[in-house]
């Protein structure tokens, strides 16, 4: 394990801890490519127990990180789940070990294509190999081998996340003991993959993307970037949830019958554009969100989903939201169908919601009812007891 | 959409037509439960019959009870989801006070006892006396302790009686191997195979499974 701190694209430490697979041991990517060295950052809450079987592994979202329930060191902010860890809190860290990696391609401390090629002594770039979600899990599984955990108690995750438990859940099924991925899918719609593209091409557009290597220029294609997060977060809202925040809303008193932000809902999403720049790579952007489009789990498995779960043991809770049009209920149906068709454990909840796709990182009292008596449950079957007991 | 109050969570007394069909199950089996509401039976199979326990539940907001309390339920709809189910996945595949409000009765007592080596399917007897003498006395449709909703608001849209019952077993193949009948007070019990249970019993809890 590495001592030495890590820094963020903007030159922020980042705390917490790293896991630095060698050239002896590299990491065997989809695309065929070996990759070494590789740094993996996570962050871990609450104890591991003797006999190891209290962990949970937390997979974040596309623009999300290992700071679960942190300040966040660039931002300021809380966690992006904090509301969901600590002691007696849903993922109860007096009961649960909790970890948390920053994905491979990532910008927060894990290997991604902002960081130095050892090989060029020159930042990755667009050299960087195409990584998929199965790389991702890939890393996971090195970090939980390093933690010496042969069965972790559930994985969850949201979005790409969700993903993210899915394949571990099909890949890996007798290291997981629940597998809860929320507002997700098997696969990436066509609709999902042409909104990636947008962003994508956004910040190809931008003149300081510089091919890939705005590193080596000292540019960042901000403008870009953030044109690709305000596309995105559209995606992330629902209708509803936009005309509840802001309706038509003028920012200023009057119209100005110019381009600057006259409504509320423009300078909300310039907002977002703007401060996301700060924290994330646009690099590491494009080869996420390439992650996700590659996704597909039937494809991998003739064509049929249920095949890839056939034989599971997994104990699965299915999550998704009303509102949610980037990742709809359909969508977490179809995994729950091919559950079914291999006489699986499944829950699925269907949580009434108007947040939209984002609702997973809200407070959703719901959804957060269905965690909690879920995990409850999943407990007592595992023979993990409360904490004080 | 029958009378009777649900029981609390993991209470050791559930309704009487549950607890006849609990009484059917064999400890530590496989069960899946369709329309299972908050999961009562579910919890009850748990926990004093060992069984492996799985729900389907069309309502929402039953789903997320029954999930909330650690229970391995989806949110599925009896017409139309079971075609996923692999043959012979369950041992038992209940259905309680559902069959009447299903769309389509008989693919989804076909599809039950496909899945499941047996089925159990209790449902409210529309022979009861008290039905046949509502209609007889006042010509309109039959509202009883049991059978509570309007015409028009019902959702038991394929209402049978027994003997009804027993037939379509019959056309279909399936074997009785038990039958029971209730009153409305659920304490006096026939052989719902029995002459006068079409007549007598307010309810009806079968025990099948294919020939």
């Amino acid at each position: 394990m590495s001592t030495s701190q890590s820094h963020s694209v903007s030159g922020a430490v980042l705390p917490g801890h790293q896991l630095v697979l060698g050239p002896d041991a590299p990491l065997h990517l989809d695309c065929g490519e070996d990759l070494a060295p590789v740094t993996i950052a996570y962050q871990t809450y609450g104890r591991l127990n003797a006999d190891k079987s209290n962990a949970i592994l937390i997979c974040h979202a596309l623009t999300g990180d290992h700071y679960v329930a942190d300040i966040h060191p660039i931002t300021g902010k809380p966690g992006w789940w904090q509301e969901l860890v600590g002691p007696g809190r849903i993922l109860d860290t007096d009961r649960y070990f909790l970890i948390c990696s920053n994905v491979l391609g990532g910008c927060m401390g894990t290997t991604g294509p902002a960081d130095i090629n050892p090989a060029t002594g020159k930042p990755w770039g667009v050299t960087f190999p195409g990584i998929t979600i199965a790389d991702m899990v890939r890393a996971q599984v090195r970090l939980v081998d390093h933690l010496g955990i042969d069965q972790l108690f559930s994985v969850i995750g949201g979005s790409m996340g969700g993903m993210q438990v899915l394949e571990w859940a099909v890949r890996y099924p007798h290291r997981v003991f629940t597998a809860i991925p929320i507002a997700s899918a098997a696969r990436h719609s066509a609709q999902n993959i042409a909104f990636g593209e947008v962003g994508r091409q956004a910040v190809i557009a931008d003149p300081d993307w510089c091919q890939g290597d705005y590193l080596l220029h000292g540019k960042r294609p901000q403008n870009g970037l953030a044109v690709a997060r305000m596309a995105a977060h559209i995606t992330y809202l629902s209708e509803a949830a936009l005309h509840r925040k802001f309706g038509r809303n003028l920012q200023g008193r009057k119209l100005t019958y110019g381009f600057n932000a006259d409504f509320q809902v423009e300078s909300y999403l310039r907002h977002q554009g703007s401060s996301f720049v700060d924290r994330f790579d646009a690099n590491s952007y494009l080869y996420i969100t390439r992650a996700m489009d590659y996704f597909d789990l039937a494809a991998d498995h003739g064509g049929v989903l249920a095949n890839a779960f056939r034989g599971t043991k997994v104990r699965f809770c299915v999550i998704s939201f009303t509102s949610d049009w980037l990742f709809p209920t359909r969508e977490s149906r179809a995994v729950v169908h091919a559950l079914n068709a291999v006489a699986a454990n499944v829950s699925f909840v269907e949580v009434e919601s108007d947040k939209g796709h984002d609702a997973f990182l809200l407070d959703e009292p719901e959804f957060h009812a269905t965690l909690y008596g879920f995990l409850e449950g999943a407990a007592e079957h595992r023979g993990l007891p409360r904490a004080g007991w | 959409m029958v009378n009777g109050s649900a029981n609390g969570m993991s209470a050791a007394s559930i309704r009487v037509d549950l607890q006849l069909v609990a009484d059917m199950v064999e400890p530590n089996s496989r069960v899946l439960d369709l329309g299972c509401g908050e999961g009562i039976l579910l919890d009850y199979l748990h926990r004093f019959k060992q069984v492996d326990g799985r729900g389907m539940e069309l309502s929402m907001a039953g789903v997320r009870a029954a999930v909330a309390h650690g229970l391995s339920v989806i949110q599925g709809d009896a017409d139309t989801d079971l075609k996923d189910y692999p043959s012979g996945a369950f041992d038992y595949v209940i259905l309680s006070q559902t069959l009447q409000a299903t769309r389509e009765p008989k693919g989804v007592l076909e599809h039950m006892l496909r899945i499941g080596r047996r089925a159990i399917v209790s449902f409210p007897n529309f022979g009861h006396w008290r039905v046949r003498l509502s209609l007889l006395r006042h010509g309109r449709m039959p509202m009883t302790e049991t059978l509570t909703y309007q015409w028009y608001d019902t959702p038991n849209i394929h209402l049978c009686t027994i003997r009804d019952f027993m037939a379509l077993c019959d056309e279909l193949g399936i074997v009785i191997e038990r039958a029971i009948s209730l009153d409305s007070k659920g304490t006096i019990r026939f052989d719902a195979g029995g002459r006068l249970a079409n007549l007598l019993g307010e309810q009806a809890v079968f025990l099948l499974k294919r020939r």
